[in-house]
Formats: structure tokens, C-alpha cells, sequence
């Protein structure tokens, strides 16, 4: 086809068309506002050869792996866990014989930002939004009989993720387990908590630094270990557009490589082990061509800027979570059908592991049966629609591919405007990007406000509803529980332990040595989660956000 | 309760330090006309003139409220009490505003010794209005040590907050690109102590040349100091407590020079005449018979140039 | 004409506040001065925080979960300062469940997700009517 065969084809049979039958709309866009044309073509599509290429060869555009899911279906993960470690381990275990292959733990806000359950400041979040850990005693409980050297972890954790880390290394050393045998993913992303999350604890460059040193720790004593999953998730989930997600998470990716390198890491030794983590949304098409734009933008960074020479640094592999944001309070069941979408979605664009959100997360807790739905989805899609059996099965549509490169283009544009405020902490310090995000966020909202986008269910489509019942709550009085736990766990350690472990952490914070193997003393010594924190605020600071609205 | 005995209230609120009553009252003048508010700014004159203020004013981004917050921590180390009027623009268009200064100095909120009001512009263009010059007397009467005005520096606000503070504080950051502007303004002569912040950055050292050159022209007595911070987000706070220490001192300089009842006399007579003219004007319009002179009859007649413009302003002065 | 004052606030520790901005923002265009504290507020602060600027109304903005506990001690921080006048609305993720049970500690409104901008503007403005305007 050529680009006068477009043209005629507008103008003889286009034209005429849409003068008797008006479109719809006269102008289309992606959810995230990116303009969409009546149809492409092959005029659309640059370079085939050098854009795309071949699934498991740079730059990755159609997958990081040559045979993908022909050779094994992504990883089923589900995040969950909330009250007490020893609930969550009964949830745990209870998934993995649901067929789930991976445990993905979320902890509660007061484990996330460093307050034990008995301080004033975890007043009635403690148990809220994942599992309370105040010590290694509360890890223990978390993994019962769950062998670490079969299970791969994931740990939604952050400002603390060095803290968490260190009890999943003493938890597996008092199972038998060698710490070099352990896997799994600490999330580990502070800038996107500055950006968009919000469970940071210390100022950006001292974040940075315990994320590098967990990064060359882990090189040397876990090889196995994910050192951090860079999250587009919560970029999105904090209202930005497709665009925005793929920006800021790469031009996070940059600021740790480049803060690894400063320290004095070789590229190589660690970028194998780095991992993001995307959303997915209700354009099912945008959401393909922003995972494929990603995988070859960081392909093009990790090669033409750091000069990684090994494959798997050039690689991005990703987790996916659908999209919590899109799920209504309104006829939650809707729910099940967006996250169908959203999950198709996330494997066409070739994810390496998925969440699925349940249908009742706007509202709660997901309850055991909405998780249960939640994973048949993933199900379903890996063994019942087909879409598994071969590799990168959007690749080579005209859209797709025109797409793909629009997200590629815009995104660069990003990331440019980011090195030139000199860095992503930078960015973050004047507010740059949580300006851009919450515009972005502004916008989405008020077209919901004015109709200009449609939720079903929520701006049309409504109907008079019953309030839900069955919902899952945490039972107040946990709170009461873990603090008795905890002052046991205190009565019964040996305190001048506690306090010499400290005070070495104290020295090591203040020198350029690694405190890794510190924290972990700390842990051993039975010093709690707000004790270690607390430590290193008195040498650090405690950051306050930038907020510009 | 009648309003006579209303404002009473006020004012034994006021003077007992209560800050329910002191956040009211700050309420009560910016909602109010002056000659509503006058039998109440009486009652407290008599307890004015002994805080000292602090004008506080820099680009957007230059971190005013971080160093504020800063500077918060650094009084309350002396025991000092604290106030402060955070002042952010009202929106044109919708008359609304977001005042989010607070953010930073939230944890001074518990502080029994610390007062922070965020006050939105309304209407005063760009510059400081007579509600915030009217709030620093409530908080004056209420027998705070400090007050601290902090405005967004937009040119009126920044030359404005000058005919109100003891000590103007101005603040640059280096990247903004705003500081060959502010020179420009003339803003930047306004100052009686400059800070470079965020002086951990690029191009700070040669900001710091530049302010330090034109402070050194000033005619200024003392002449304007100029500091570095790092007061950023992060935990550093290098510079901090120079800059009190810096404050302190000019502060007791003006003191004990004649500069500060010079300063506060130069405030009282611009004042005065902004309040007489806004007076004058009030009891014009109320005058029934000028009135008249500017019904919309009239202003067509001027219009289609049947009247003389000067004619009509000769015609109403007459008639006062 | 007295200005109709509102402050945004986010107690608890979650970190979520894209619907908390989302409001100061959309109020502040409705003609509102609107004062916005950040995240990790403890009620405390808050109802000193709303003392201090004399709001009208306190706008709380909870996602996790907390705001059984959270949103009844903030009403009760408010009244040990003498500012049972401040009128408390708040939205979030809050289950239907628990609306009867906010309300009867002193949470005027609850908003839940998908709440137009329209639905909170008439409540202010319907309460502001019926709050007696004294000086202040």
C-alpha cells in the first residue's frame, strides 16, 4: 500500500461515507488522550527490522524471551496478606494450593514507613492494608511451613524494604535455607513513593544510597534476589496518562543505575536483577503499545547510555498489575470485566507475572472469593483463549506498531526535559513531576465530571444499587494483639544486644560501609522494624513532600 | 449579643492569647468594610508595636516555606513565640484559592507557642492587602515575639511587604532563572538580608557573587548581609540558624540605631494615608448628592463626551 | 460577605492523595479558599490546623481503611479545642457499611468513590446556609 492509496481511499470512498453516516465523535483519542486515526496502514509503520526485530534479541520490542509463553505461562501472583502474620500465612498457603506460583506479601502502612504498632502515629492502621511486622518473631510467623527455597517472594516494601529484606535472609537462615538459593522481589522504589505513593521516611539522597547498597549486597550474597521492582504502577494509579507511566518509570530506572554506578558498581553486575512493574488499563491496545515501547526504550538506555553488554541488562521484564483505579464502588461485578480486559492486555504486551485485581477493591478487602474469580481470569486467559500459543500476537498491526512509537516518542520527550533539570531527584525536588502527573490526574477527573468519558456505571449506566455486604474487615482489637506480641518480644531479648547492634548501624550509616550485614545483626538481635527506622532518621532526616498543586 | 459586645469578645480573646478567638478575628477582618471592622482595630491599637516582623518573600520554588518552617524550629529553640501569615494569590478567575504553605510547618501545628494562618490574596492586586496588614496587629495584640509575612514574590507583594516588615528577608534559588528578573524589578533592593538557597546546587556560588556585588552597593545601614542555606527538603539545614542569628542581629541593630522607629513611622504614614483615602472615599459615596455625579446617565454623557471628564471630578469636589 | 473556608486533609499514613488534591483543586475553582495540610496528618493536628485558619469545614480523605478509627477522632479533637462549629465531611474508600456508623460520631457527609464535584459544592453550600454567620 502507499500513501496515495490512503489518500484515494479517503477521498473516494471515506469522505463520501462520512458525510451520509456522521462518526461517532470527530475526533478520537487513547484513554490517555493520544490521538487515534480512522485506520492505519503500512505507511504507518517505520523500520521493521530495526524497531522490532525478534523476540529474545535487542531491543526486545516483541518480547524478552525468544519463545515466551510457548515456554511457560507468566507468573500468577497475587498480592495479599492484612492483619497478622499468622492470618496471611493461612492466606498464603490456602493461594498456593490454589495453583498460585508466587506469594506476593503486602504489609501494613505503620511496617511500610517505619512506626512499630504501638506507636501513636500506627493509630488504627496497624493490620489495615497488609500484615503488621514490628519483628523478626512476626517474619517467622509469616513463612511458616512455607519452604523459601521453593516459593519465589515478592514484597511490596519500600522505605523499609532493607529492614524486610534482612528478616527474609534470617528467616530462611533459621529454616536452613542459604541465602544465596533465596528468590524474589523487594519493591524497593523510593522515587515513586517521593512521586506518587507517598511511604517514604528519609530525604531522596540517603534513600538512595541504602538502595544501592542493598544493590551491591545483594550481587554478592543473593544473587537471586530481585534488588527492586521500578513501579509505573503507582505513577498511574496517581492519575497520569500511558505516556507519563513509561516516562517517569524509566527516568527512575536511569537515577539508580546511574546512583549504582556512582558507587562504583559495574553495570553489569547488577542490571540483570533490576525489574519494573507496569498497570494495565481499560485501552486494551495503548496498554499493549506502552509495554512494547518500554521494553525498547530501556533496550536503547541500558546499551546506548550505560553501555551494558550483557543481554539481560538490556531486558526489562516486568510485573503487571490491572488497574486499581479503574475499579467502580458501582455494580462491582462490572469489575470482573475490566480486569479481564486489563490482564489481557498485560499478556499481549508480554508481562512476566500478573496481579489481578478483585472485583471488590474499591469498596474493601478483597473477600476469598473475589480473589478466587481474580486469579480464574489469569486462568482462563493462559489456558482457554488461545492468545498464550504464540509470541508478540499484536506485533505487526498497523496501529500497534504506530502506537508503540507515538508512547516511544512522547516519552523520550519526557525523559529529555527530566536530564535537563538535572536528573530525576531534581525533578522531584521542584515538583515537576507530581505537577504533570496531578494535571493529568485533574483532567481524567473532570472529563468524568463533564461525561466527556464514560464510566459505566459510575456517569451512565447507573442503577439503584443495595449496599454490598460480605465485605472483609480487620478486626479493630488486632492491634491490641500485636502490641502485646511485641512487648513480649521486647521483655525476652537481651536489650545491651539490641542497643550494640544499633550503635553499629548508627557507625555504619555514618561511614560508606555497606549496612546491610548490620541491619541484619539488628534483626538477629530482635530489634524492631520502628527501632531500626528510627535509627537511621536521626542520621538521615525525614523528607516532606513538595507539593505543588 | 449585639456587635459591640461581639468585638469585646474578640479583643478579651485576643489579649488572653486565645487562638480560636484569634483565628476569628483574623477572619473578621478579611471578611469585613472598614468602617465595620475600625471600633475593633481601635480597641487593639494600644496593644501594637511590640512583636517584631519578619517579611519573608522570593520566586516561586525558592523554598519560602521551608525555610520558614526552618526558622519556626529556630526561634522556638530561644523560647520565642511564633506567628506566621503564609500569603498565597486568589485565583482571578474564580475568586478561589489553594494555600498549601502549611504543608511544610505542619509540625509546628501542635506548638501552643506557634500560630500559622495561610491567607489568600483576594483582590489586592498582587500586592499585600489591608487584611494582612490588619491581621500582623491581631497577632501583634495577641503578644507574639515574631511575626513572620511570608509572600509569593510577583513584584507588588515583594516591594509591598516591605512597607510592613522590620527586617525583609529575600530568597533565591539558583536554576529559577528568575534572578536577572527580580534585579530588573528593582525587587531586589527591597532586602535587608539575602539568602541563597538550595546553595548545594549548580550556579549557586555564582548567584552568590551577584547578590553579593549589588548588596555591597546598597546605601543600606547595615548593609545587607548575604547568606547561604540548604534548606531544601532534605535534612541538612546548614545556614539555618546563620540566618536567624542574622535576623536577630539586624533586628537588635534597627533597635537600637533609630532605624526601626524610622521604619515603623515611614509604615504609620503610608498607612495613614492609604486609610484616610479609603475613609474619604466611603463617606463621599454615601453623600446622596454626589451621588449623582457619577450615575450611569452621567458616565454616558462623559462618554459621548456631552460632559467634561475634569469637569464632573471639579464639580464633585465642590460639592464635599 | 464572609469567604467559606475548607480544609483538605489526609489523616492516617496512606499515601494516596490523588483524590484529596483532586478536591482542593476542583473547590478552590468553585470559588473556595482552601487550605491543603499533605499526607500524614494525625487528627491532632488537624482540628489545630482548622482552628488556626478558622475554617468552615473539614474535608477528610482516607484510602486505608482507618477511617473508623480516624475520621470520629478527628470530630473529637475539634471538640476539645471548642470547634464543635467546624463542620466534618469525608470521603474515600468507605464502605456503605460504615456511613451510619461516622455519622453517628459526628461526620456530617461521606463521599464515596465516583462523587461529582456537583454533590459536594450543594452540601457546602447548603450548610454554609444553615450555619448562623456571627463575626468571624
Amino acid at each position: 500500500m502507499s500513501e496515495n492509496g490512503y489518500k484515494n481511499w479517503q477521498e473516494k470512498t471515506l469522505i463520501p461515507y462520512i458525510k451520509k453516516n456522521p462518526t461517532r465523535k470527530e475526533r478520537f483519542k487513547t484513554s490517555s488522550y493520544l490521538d487515534v486515526k480512522d485506520l492505519y496502514t503500512d505507511c504507518d509503520v517505520k523500520d521493521y527490522e530495526q524497531n522490532l526485530s525478534y523476540p529474545g534479541q535487542y531491543p526486545f520490542t516483541r518480547g524478552p524471551y525468544p519463545t515466551m509463553y510457548r515456554g511457560q505461562f507468566w507468573t500468577m501472583r497475587q498480592y495479599a496478606g492484612f492483619g497478622t502474620a499468622k492470618e496471611s500465612n493461612e492466606r498464603y498457603k490456602y493461594l498456593l494450593k490454589q495453583g498460585q506460583t508466587g506469594l506476593s506479601v503486602a504489609f501494613d502502612l505503620p511496617t511500610q514507613i517505619g512506626y512499630d504498632s504501638d506507636s501513636p502515629m500506627s493509630e488504627g492502621e496497624v493490620g489495615k492494608v497488609g500484615v503488621a511486622i514490628d519483628t523478626i518473631d512476626d517474619m517467622e510467623t509469616l513463612f511458616k511451613d512455607i519452604p523459601l527455597d521453593k516459593v519465589s517472594t515478592s514484597m511490596t516494601i519500600n522505605a523499609t524494604a532493607f529492614i524486610l529484606l534482612a528478616m527474609y535472609i534470617v528467616v530462611g537462615k533459621k529454616q536452613g535455607v542459604d541465602k544465596k538459593l533465596l528468590r524474589g522481589t523487594i519493591q524497593n522504589d523510593i522515587l515513586k513513593e517521593y512521586i506518587a505513593r507517598g511511604t517514604y521516611i528519609y530525604p531522596p539522597k540517603p534513600s538512595m544510597r541504602i538502595i544501592t547498597d542493598i544493590f551491591e549486597y545483594c550481587s554478592k550474597e543473593v544473587p537471586k534476589w530481585n534488588t527492586i521492582s521500578i513501579s509505573g504502577y503507582h505513577i498511574r494509579e496517581a492519575g497520569s496518562t500511558a505516556v507519563q507511566e513509561v516516562a517517569f518509570t524509566l527516568a527512575n530506572g536511569i537515577e539508580y543505575v546511574k546512583s549504582a554506578i556512582e558507587k562504583g558498581l559495574n553495570v553489569d553486575d547488577f542490571a540483570g536483577r533490576l525489574s519494573f512493574f507496569f498497570n494495565a488499563h481499560n485501552d486494551i491496545l495503548e496498554e499493549v503499545a506502552k509495554f512494547r515501547a518500554a521494553r525498547r526504550m530501556w533496550a536503547k538506555i541500558m546499551k546506548e547510555r550505560f553501555h551494558a553488554k550483557n543481554e539481560r541488562s538490556q531486558m526489562l521484564r516486568f510485573h503487571t498489575q490491572t488497574g486499581g483505579s479503574t475499579l467502580t464502588a458501582q455494580q462491582p461485578e462490572n469489575n470482573i470485566i475490566r480486569v479481564t480486559l486489563q490482564a489481557l492486555a498485560a499478556v499481549l504486551g508480554g508481562t512476566q507475572s500478573l496481579h489481578t485485581n478483585s472485583m471488590d477493591e474499591a469498596l474493601a478487602l478483597p473477600t476469598e472469593k473475589s480473589v478466587r474469580i481474580a486469579l480464574r481470569t489469569q486462568q482462563i486467559i493462559a489456558y482457554e483463549s488461545g492468545v498464550a500459543n504464540v509470541v508478540d500476537p499484536l506485533g505487526g498491526s498497523y496501529y500497534i506498531e504506530s502506537l508503540t512509537d507515538t508512547i516511544e516518542e512522547k516519552a523520550w520527550e519526557y525523559i529529555n526535559k527530566i536530564d535537563e533539570l538535572g536528573g530525576m531527584v531534581a525533578a522531584i525536588e521542584q515538583g515537576f513531576v507530581q505537577k504533570e502527573i496531578q494535571d493529568s490526574a485533574y483532567q481524567y477527573q473532570m472529563d468524568i465530571e463533564n461525561k466527556e468519558r464514560i464510566i459505566v456505571g459510575v456517569n451512565s449506566f447507573q442503577i439503584e444499587e443495595e449496599p454490598p455486604k460480605d465485605l472483609l474487615k480487620v478486626d479493630p482489637s488486632l492491634r491490641f494483639e500485636q502490641i502485646k506480641n511485641l512487648q513480649r518480644i521486647k521483655s525476652q531479648r537481651d536489650n545491651e544486644k539490641v542497643l550494640k547492634s544499633l550503635n553499629l548501624l548508627k557507625e555504619a550509616a555514618r561511614s560508606d560501609q555497606n549496612i546491610m550485614p548490620v541491619v541484619i545483626e539488628c534483626v538477629e538481635n530482635y530489634a524492631t522494624l520502628q527501632e531500626i527506622a528510627d535509627t537511621l532518621r536521626q542520621e538521615f532526616g525525614e523528607y516532606k513532600e513538595s507539593v505543588i498543586i | 449579643m449585639n456587635q459591640n459586645q461581639e468585638i469585646q469578645k474578640l479583643v478579651d480573646g485576643i489579649l488572653n492569647k486565645q487562638i480560636r478567638y484569634i483565628a476569628k478575628a483574623i477572619s473578621f477582618i478579611e471578611n469585613s468594610e472598614y468602617k465595620i471592622k475600625k471600633p475593633f482595630l481601635k480597641l487593639i491599637f494600644p496593644y501594637t508595636g511590640k512583636a517584631s516582623i519578619i517579611g519573608i518573600t522570593g520566586s516561586p520554588g525558592a523554598g519560602k516555606s521551608t525555610i520558614t518552617d526552618k526558622l519556626i524550629k529556630a526561634f522556638r529553640n530561644d523560647n520565642k513565640s511564633v506567628a506566621v501569615l503564609a500569603i498565597d494569590p486568589s485565583s482571578p478567575f474564580t475568586k478561589g484559592a489553594l494555600l498549601g504553605d502549611r504543608i511544610r510547618m505542619q509540625s509546628h501545628t501542635t506548638d501552643p507557642f506557634v500560630y500559622i494562618r495561610s491567607m489568600a490574596s483576594r483582590g489586592a492586586l498582587g500586592g499585600l492587602s489591608q487584611a494582612t496588614k490588619d491581621a500582623i496587629k491581631v497577632l501583634d495584640a495577641a503578644g507574639f515575639d515574631i511575626i513572620i509575612v511570608e509572600t509569593v514574590g510577583v513584584g507588588q507583594s515583594e516591594i509591598d511587604v516591605v512597607k510592613v516588615a522590620d527586617c525583609v528577608v529575600l530568597i533565591f534559588a539558583p536554576g529559577f532563572g528568575d534572578e536577572i528578573q527580580a534585579m530588573k524589578a528593582g525587587v531586589v533592593e527591597i532586602a535587608d538580608i539575602y539568602v541563597i538557597n538550595k546553595a548545594d546546587l549548580d550556579f549557586a556560588q555564582k548567584l552568590f557573587k551577584e547578590i553579593s556585588d549589588i548588596a555591597n552597593l546598597s546605601q543600606k545601614q547595615p548593609k545587607p548581609a548575604v547568606l547561604k542555606t540548604i534548606a531544601t527538603n532534605t535534612f541538612q539545614e546548614s545556614g539555618i540558624d546563620l540566618l536567624k542569628k542574622e535576623i536577630s542581629n539586624y533586628l537588635n541593630f534597627i533597635k537600637n540605631s533609630s532605624n526601626l522607629a524610622k521604619k515603623r513611622q515611614y509604615f504609620i504614614e503610608s498607612e495613614l494615608i492609604d486609610t484616610l483615602s479609603k475613609a474619604m472615599i466611603d463617606k463621599i459615596l454615601s453623600n446622596q448628592n454626589i451621588k449623582s455625579f457619577f450615575d450611569k446617565a452621567t458616565i454616558k454623557k462623559i462618554y459621548n463626551k456631552e460632559l467634561n471628564f475634569y469637569t464632573v471630578i471639579d464639580k464633585i469636589m465642590e460639592a464635599i | 460577605m464572609r469567604k467559606i473556608r475548607i480544609l483538605i486533609a489526609k489523616p492516617g499514613l496512606d499515601g494516596h492523595d490523588r483524590g484529596a488534591k483532586f478536591i482542593a483543586r476542583a473547590l478552590q475553582e468553585n470559588g473556595y479558599e482552601v487550605i491543603y495540610t499533605g499526607i500524614r496528618q494525625t487528627p491532632k493536628q488537624i482540628a489545630l490546623a482548622a482552628v488556626q485558619e478558622d475554617v468552615d469545614f473539614v474535608g477528610l480523605s482516607l484510602l486505608s481503611g482507618a477511617h473508623n478509627e480516624l475520621f470520629p477522632k478527628v470530630v473529637e479533637e475539634l471538640h476539645n479545642v471548642g470547634a464543635d462549629d467546624i463542620i466534618v465531611f469525608g470521603g474515600g474508600v468507605i464502605p456503605n457499611s460504615d456511613i451510619e456508623f461516622l455519622k453517628s460520631k459526628g461526620i456530617r457527609a461521606i463521599f464515596g468513590p465516583g462523587t461529582s464535584i456537583k454533590t459536594i459544592v450543594d452540601f457546602i453550600e447548603n450548610e454554609s446556609k444553615s450555619r448562623n454567620s456571627k463575626i468571624g
